[in-house]
């Protein structure tokens, strides 16, 4: 790799800062002290850049940009908070309320959520969209873990972290449109499954989805910052 | 291969064709086929032999009319028959070389006049599976002349001065991106044929890949040559068995001429295609998520860029471009790319193939200059709307496009034109629609299409739509609100602006451009429980309303 390395100077939220050729928008906001809201972004895991909460408005450019995909380009200028952008977020964040049956009151990761917390900065105090209240089954076969599917984004982040980290691949969508599901296996019962009971996907998932049986409430914060760690333990090998 | 070798083969069919004295063509395009259109060849070929007439009958692809199909064509004399069953062979056959017969003979020199054939120029005249009779009509002239006279980039040069523009719906110059896979780096790059078209009432791509396949192949195999690949793929719909059939055949006639494989004309280019079936997902048809699935694995889209142009199939620089697009290569190369330019408006060159269906009088596939108003492709081309109903909206692009109604029919067809109207170009779809179609109605069916194609990766496509179809079925049941109807028109900005691939970003458009030139429905609907058309059923709301009990 060569010595020099090739700088873009941008600016975001009317901050001049400098980025490295090829990061994204978001971790040079985030580098920056810059706060972009994400759900489907996980430090350690590649982007899909399917939750669009972190869309950003770039200047001279009509449309919106993911900032967890889009790269940095010389004299950028981004805004990442605006009237119409944290409407689409607070809208995006009301159909995910509204999609599956999320209560918080009487969920395993209240207080440890980031949907929860993310309505919360966002400032979505009701929604406004019709609830969909889809019946949703609970697999509670494997002997560590539950899956509680009507607490499930869709985030993919379980499957990633499953398939990039692991390696197991475990996890996986099944169907299409809003009745995808995250499946383990070939639509198994997890405990039956080939899961390497790694508990990766739990500490991973946003939600109270996925989470430990042996712990409830309050006790349960989930800690992916390990992920980056491991990626970095690894690739120094 | 060499023009010499394409040139014996052209005279050796036209000899053969010389001596009959008539050519009976019979449709055997899906849709004649479906009323029985085998049967009928093989009943005019048994009345030939019985009447020991010299004529010959031949099966060809889409003649347009499907609307009066079957159909048959006798050449030299050009006359066209329709709703011909296999009780008719003999006075058909009787018929040649005398007066035709007067109860049969379709005259719509209305439907068939204003219409330019390029992309179709074949279609109704070959035998789509004898690619001598593809030859015999300037087949593969373009492609051995681009191969043993110019170079790729003259290729690429003479595509981008033809203004061609790419027919899968966005209009993206098909120069341009060529030039783009051309320049990106790397020894494997690959063609891909986007022949997943799945529009409701689109079947332009169909008809061209059972008519006339070899010249999309033809097309293929120069863009491989222009961009420096040597590996194509077809990716078609499975539910085209016809098509998918018909294209199996010419790919092997075209490996035993030579002009697929290694060393074609005795140059260095190799060039091999293979065809991928689809398993019939809509979102499929959005280039990552195509890609995705000739890979293999979920046909999911991905944020771009990076493109295919640049980083597609298997992570090489992959061009894709849609069927009727490669079929328009050809005849560019061939007739030059001032020929291609001098037709149509200032931005958008050349014809455009449509399939009318819907409530219009000539059902069927129609092929355009650009700026052609709609008003003359409906009324004139389509014949009107037919049983004396009045004509309320035109639905073109399929789900991302709009409604445009009547006050709008004198917009010229192109690219930017329609987008102004609400709609767009999309695939080439256009269904007409008459005082029977409620439009909140027509919003409805599209949101629907939408929610249930959608692939489910972004939340707003993903739960949007769904949102949409719930507010837009209590809309059509009666049961809405105009708060509803502004969340819904707050939807249509969220899921426009923020989701990840075209499927999401257009979902909107059905229900806006019916709000922008039909919201008196909505509003009839919802203050006055009415459907103007007559088609939504608000018994249940209107029961409720007034406390009685619905009785069935």
């Amino acid at each position: 790799m060569s010595a020099t390395v090739d700088v873009k100077t941008l600016v975001i939220d009317g901050e001049n800062v400098s980025a490295r050729a090829g990061q994204t928008i978001l971790e040079v906001a985030k580098e920056n002290g810059i706060e972009i809201p994400t759900l489907c972004h996980l430090d350690g895991l590649t982007d899909v850049g399917a939750c669009r909460l972190c869309m950003v408005e770039i200047k001279g450019l009509n449309k919106l940009l993911p900032a967890c995909v889009a790269t940095v380009e010389e004299g950028m200028e981004v805004t990442t908070k605006s009237e119409r952008l944290l409407k689409h977020r607070r809208t995006i964040l009301e159909m995910l309320f509204a999609e599956r049956n999320h209560i918080c009151s009487v969920c395993v990761a209240n207080g440890n959520c980031e949907l929860q917390a993310l309505a919360q900065s966002q400032g979505v105090t009701h929604v406004r969209l019709p609830y969909r209240n889809p019946e949703l089954t609970v697999d509670a076969s494997h002997e560590r873990f539950t899956a509680d599917h009507n607490r499930c984004i869709l985030c993919t982040r379980c499957v990633r972290v499953c398939a990039e980290v692991e390696g197991a691949h475990v996890w996986d969508l099944m169907g299409r449109g809003i009745d995808t599901m995250i499946i383990s296996d070939l639509h198994e019962n997890w405990g039956s499954s080939s899961c390497t009971r790694c508990g990766k996907c739990v500490q991973a998932c946003p939600t109270g989805a996925l989470f430990d049986k042996s712990k409830i409430g309050a006790d349960q914060p989930k800690n992916p910052d390990f992920l980056p760690y491991l990626n970095m333990m690894r690739e120094a090998q | 291969m060499n023009i010499e070798e394409l040139e014996q083969i052209a005279e050796s069919v036209w000899l053969e064709n010389d001596k009959f004295d008539q050519e009976i063509n019979v449709c055997m395009g899906t849709g004649c086929l479906s009323q029985h259109s085998d049967q009928l060849k093989d009943a005019l070929a048994k009345a030939v032999t019985a009447s020991g007439k010299n004529a010959f009958v031949r099966r060809t692809g889409c003649m347009g009319l499907c609307a009066a199909g079957p159909l048959v064509l006798v050449d030299p004399d050009e006359i066209l028959y329709q709703h011909v069953n296999a009780s008719h062979a003999e006075a058909v056959v009787a018929s040649l070389g005398a007066e035709p017969v007067k109860e049969l003979q379709c005259d719509l020199r209305e439907h068939f006049d204003q219409q330019v054939h390029v992309v179709l120029e074949n279609s109704g005249h070959i035998d789509p599976e004898r690619i001598d009779d593809y030859i015999a009509r300037d087949g593969y002239l373009a492609l051995v002349t681009a191969l043993t006279e110019m170079k790729p980039q003259d290729v690429i040069k003479q595509i981008t001065e033809s203004g061609l523009r790419g027919r899968g719906g966005g209009g993206y110059p098909t120069g341009l991106k060529w030039g783009t896979v051309a320049k990106a780096g790397g020894d494997v790059k690959y063609v891909i044929c986007n022949g997943d078209e799945g529009d409701p009432g689109a079947f332009m791509d169909r008809s061209v890949l059972e008519s006339d396949p070899q010249r999309v192949l033809e097309g293929m195999a120069i863009a491989a040559y222009a961009v420096g690949a040597s590996k194509g793929y077809v990716y078609v719909r499975a539910e085209y068995p016809l098509a998918v059939s018909r294209l199996t055949a010419c790919l092997r006639d075209a490996r035993r001429r030579g002009l697929l494989g290694n060393n074609i004309c005795n140059t260095p280019f190799n060039f091999d295609v293979e065809i991928r079936l689809g398993a019939g997902a809509f979102v499929c048809g959005e280039e990552t998520a195509l890609i995705a699935s000739i890979e293999g694995r979920r046909g999911m889209p991905k944020p771009r860029p990076p493109y295919p142009a640049v980083s597609g199939l298997w992570g090489r620089p992959t061009l894709i471009n849609n069927v009727e697009t490669f079929a328009n290569i050809a005849p560019i190369l061939r007739k030059g790319a001032k020929w291609f330019a001098s037709q149509g408006t200032e931005k958008s060159k050349g014809t455009k193939v449509f399939a009318l269906t819907g409530k219009i009088t000539n059902t069927g596939l129609v092929e355009v200059p650009m700026g052609i108003t709609l008003r003359k492709i409906i009324e004139g081309i389509g014949g009107g709307v037919p049983d004396g109903h009045k004509f309320k909206a035109v639905q073109t692009g399929g789900p991302s496009g709009g409604c445009i109604p009547e006050e709008h029919l004198d917009i010229e067809v192109s690219y930017e034109s329609l987008i102004q109207a609400g709609s767009m170009m999309g695939s080439g779809g256009m269904i007409v629609m008459d005082d029977t179609s409620c439009m909140v109605n027509v919003a409805r069916f599209f949101i629907e299409f939408c929610m249930t194609e959608s692939c489910g990766k972004c939340i707003p496509c993903r739960a949007g739509t769904a949102q949409m179809y719930t507010l837009l079925t209590r809309i059509c049941t009666g049961a809405g609100t105009m708060d509803d109807l502004n969340l819904l028109v707050d939807l249509c900005g969220t899921i426009k602006e923020t989701s990840l691939c075209g499927l999401g970003q257009t979902a909107p458009n059905p229900v806006l451009s019916t709000l922008r030139y039909f919201k008196n429905e909505y509003i009839e609907h919802i203050m006055h429980k009415r459907c103007p058309a007559g088609v939504c059923n608000m018994k249940a709301a209107l029961a409720a309303e007034h406390g009685l009990e619905v009785l069935a």
